[in-house]
């Protein structure tokens, strides 16, 4: 069997070589990328415009950048046929091609992003790992976490006023520089499919800012779902912990949280609007315009991918949170539900994207239907279903929970 | 207070460390990993197709897979003949079932997960063959867009591809508007017509020119003026397929209608 022909269907005529070859895993790149982008983005939203309400949220979303960053290139190495070369798109790159810049960018970002956890930790390292140098006897785990933190400090253990005040300067710096990184990081990935000019359907200089609107999108709703669960966790163990049903503490904590959500909420709604209007503004230019390609592109949209893109993409991933998000009187409740449903629809707009755009011919006069590998049958079907999916999705969470244990993200005491 | 003899020391340490990477950075010169054009060429491969001598006999697509390895029940070829049948209603019916590799031996026509449709004779208005193939083109897009310039132009204009470079990314496959390229079912790399470079490099006919027994495929060189194909490429009525992809392809169609995309 050749690559594709286990999750395509084709119809009518098409060209004997076509399949769907870019699948789940390339739908998963660009949506696991503009997560990454979009909670640097709303780090920064504090770090470098001072967003002061932020505060809460700026240094969570910070280290769930990080540990999403690894997984962005998780679905591509599951999709490569020879995941080993993978790293010669580094090692050496053709420039002309737009996958080529990957390696640059990525890396780029990733040192933008690690250095500024670095700067905003400092302090906590050397704090910590001082406190450690304190106790006369230390176990095997704490003897490891001082090596850790001494090693993590890279040698700066100055906690100065001065030095301080120099690594505000820096965070700022760095996140003002992350920004732009960020935004190409997700705007080159656009220009991926943008620059495709064989796809009737991605060929638009419209789909780098489309991605990185909707990516912004996606990576602050993500934040708000996963820091609204962390929360929730802490003040459950807070109750467990004071042996409680209600305590000052976590009514605190409950109304802290509602308020950094409200807030975070309405720069969401900002960013869907700019993405719902660029994504319509496409459609109705393609419209409008009717080029050669619009017949076959116009049966796709509006006939095999109607139910994708108009009822669940615009219409329960965007027109419902929006309403659901835009109505006073928010609650975690709601704000849970809503984001949610945002996360499934720039989902789906990564989905109609790549599967969409391989749903008709080169010929003009075919489609092909993906038919997603649920069960894994082989380590294609693996790779590129469902079970990947989960994978790649399930990945950053682990990460992050990880990263947590070194580098907390809720301050550890007032003074810190 | 920094000595005059340790700052020396220390600026030649920095220049040294900093020229080491500087020459590797000459290692990694992409332009020379891509295949140099530059070079003066006294052959540039053009192919011609003629799609009134195609009866869709489909000898040319299974020499093709015999000669180049493409696994012979595998559902993807190098070369295939789609054949056109337009009904007096102006409806245009297409299809090359199994790439015609056994020619076309049903009048009915494939339309994949729509089943066999059955055309009346007295419907018919026009019925044609059109053999397909990699357009070699001079502005190739999948050479553009190949991360790791596995896929690379000859100097003699054909567009090549390293097995063992490919990263099986896809994007090539994704950037042709051909369609032709494909994934090698056994080598998993990135798969496409090279003109059989192997026989022409050797002044040998690709398979298909020589399997073709009405003559509806040919190659030339389009800088030899006394080239026949080049001749009729010259001065008749020939055509390339979706121009306005701005691809230049260099296979050349005579017959060519409307109808084919």
């Amino acid at each position: 069997m050749v690559h594709g022909e286990a999750w395509t269907v084709k119809e009518l005529f098409v060209y004997p070589n076509e399949y769907i070859y870019w699948t789940i895993q390339i739908v998963m790149y660009p949506f696991m990328t503009g997560l990454v982008a979009g909670a640097f983005v709303l780090s920064s939203l504090y770090h470098v415009f001072g967003v002061k309400q932020l505060k809460e949220i700026a240094r969570f979303s910070l280290v769930f950048s990080f540990a999403l960053l690894p997984v962005a290139m998780m679905p591509l190495l599951l999709h490569l046929q020879f995941p080993l070369r993978g790293i010669e798109v580094m090692l050496t790159p053709h420039f002309t091609s737009a996958i080529a810049a990957f390696g640059i960018v990525f890396t780029s970002y990733g040192m933008i992003v690690a250095s500024e956890l670095w700067f905003v930790y400092r302090r906590y390292f050397v704090e910590t790992a001082l406190d450690l140098r304190k106790a006369t006897q230390r176990g095997v785990t704490q003897q490891a976490r001082y090596l850790l933190y001494s090693l993590l400090t890279l040698g700066a253990w100055d906690i100065g006023e001065h030095a301080l005040e120099k690594d505000e300067r820096a965070v700022k710096m760095l996140a003002g520089l992350g920004i732009p990184v960020a935004c190409f990081l997700h705007g080159y990935a656009g220009f991926i499919f943008g620059s495709v000019k064989a796809n009737a359907l991605w060929m638009t200089p419209l789909m780098p800012v489309i991605f990185i609107c909707s990516a912004v999108v996606s990576g602050i709703a993500l934040c708000i779902i996963t820091y609204i669960a962390t929360m929730e966790l802490r003040t459950l163990r807070a109750r467990k912990r004071q042996q409680r049903p209600e305590s000052g503490a976590d009514t605190e904590m409950q109304s802290n949280e509602i308020q950094v959500v409200t807030m975070t909420s309405r720069y969401l709604l900002m960013f869907l609007v700019l993405a719902i209007t660029l994504e319509l503004l496409d459609l109705i230019f393609r419209g409008y315009t009717a080029v050669k390609s619009w017949d076959i592109l116009r049966s796709v949209i509006y006939g095999k991918d109607f139910v994708n893109i108009f009822v669940i993409q615009y219409g329960l991933g965007n027109l419902l949170p929006f309403i659901l998000l835009l109505l006073p009187r928010l609650t975690i409740r709601r704000t849970v539900a809503g984001t949610l449903l945002v996360l499934l629809g720039v989902f789906m707009m990564r989905w109609n994207v790549v599967i969409g755009g391989q749903a008709f011919s080169s010929s003009f006069a075919g489609f092909m239907h993906y038919h997603l590998p649920i069960w894994p049958e082989s380590l294609e079907t693996f790779k590129e279903g469902l079970a990947g999916a989960l994978l790649v999705a399930a990945t950053p969470f682990v990460l992050f929970w990880g990263l947590c244990k070194i580098l907390p993200v809720f301050p550890v005491d007032e003074s810190r | 207070m920094i000595s005059r003899r340790s700052f020396c020391k220390k600026s030649i340490l920095i220049l040294g460390g900093i020229a080491v990477p500087l020459a590797a950075l000459e290692l990694f010169d992409p332009k020379k990993l891509a295949a140099d054009r530059s070079g003066p060429s006294t052959v540039r491969w053009v192919f011609l197709v003629d799609t009134h001598k195609c009866v869709g006999c489909g000898f040319c697509v299974k020499a093709c897979k015999i000669e180049n390895e493409i696994p012979y029940d595998a559902n993807v070829s190098r070369t295939w003949v789609e054949r056109y049948v337009v009904t007096r209603d102006g409806k245009v019916h297409i299809d090359s079932p199994k790439a015609a590799r056994d020619g076309f031996t049903s009048t009915s026509i494939d339309q994949g997960a729509l089943g066999m449709l059955k055309i009346e004779n007295s419907d018919i208005d026009k019925a044609f063959f059109v053999p397909k193939l990699c357009n070699q083109c001079d502005n190739p897009p999948c050479v553009q867009v190949c991360p790791v310039g596995a896929t690379y132009q000859t100097s003699d204009g054909v567009v090549l591809v390293d097995r063992s470079w490919c990263i099986g990314c896809g994007y090539c496959v994704m950037a042709c508007p051909y369609g032709v390229r494909f994934f090698h079912p056994v080598y998993h790399a990135a798969e496409k017509c090279n003109f059989c470079y192997h026989r022409i490099s050797k002044g040998m006919k690709p398979v298909c020119v020589e399997a073709c027994p009405f003559g509806a495929r040919r190659i030339g060189n389009i800088r030899d003026p006394n080239d026949p194909v080049t001749r009729i490429i010259m001065t008749e009525r020939v055509n390339v397929l979706k121009e306005e992809y701005g691809t230049k392809p260099q296979v050349f169609y005579v017959g060519l209608t409307r109808e084919v995309k």
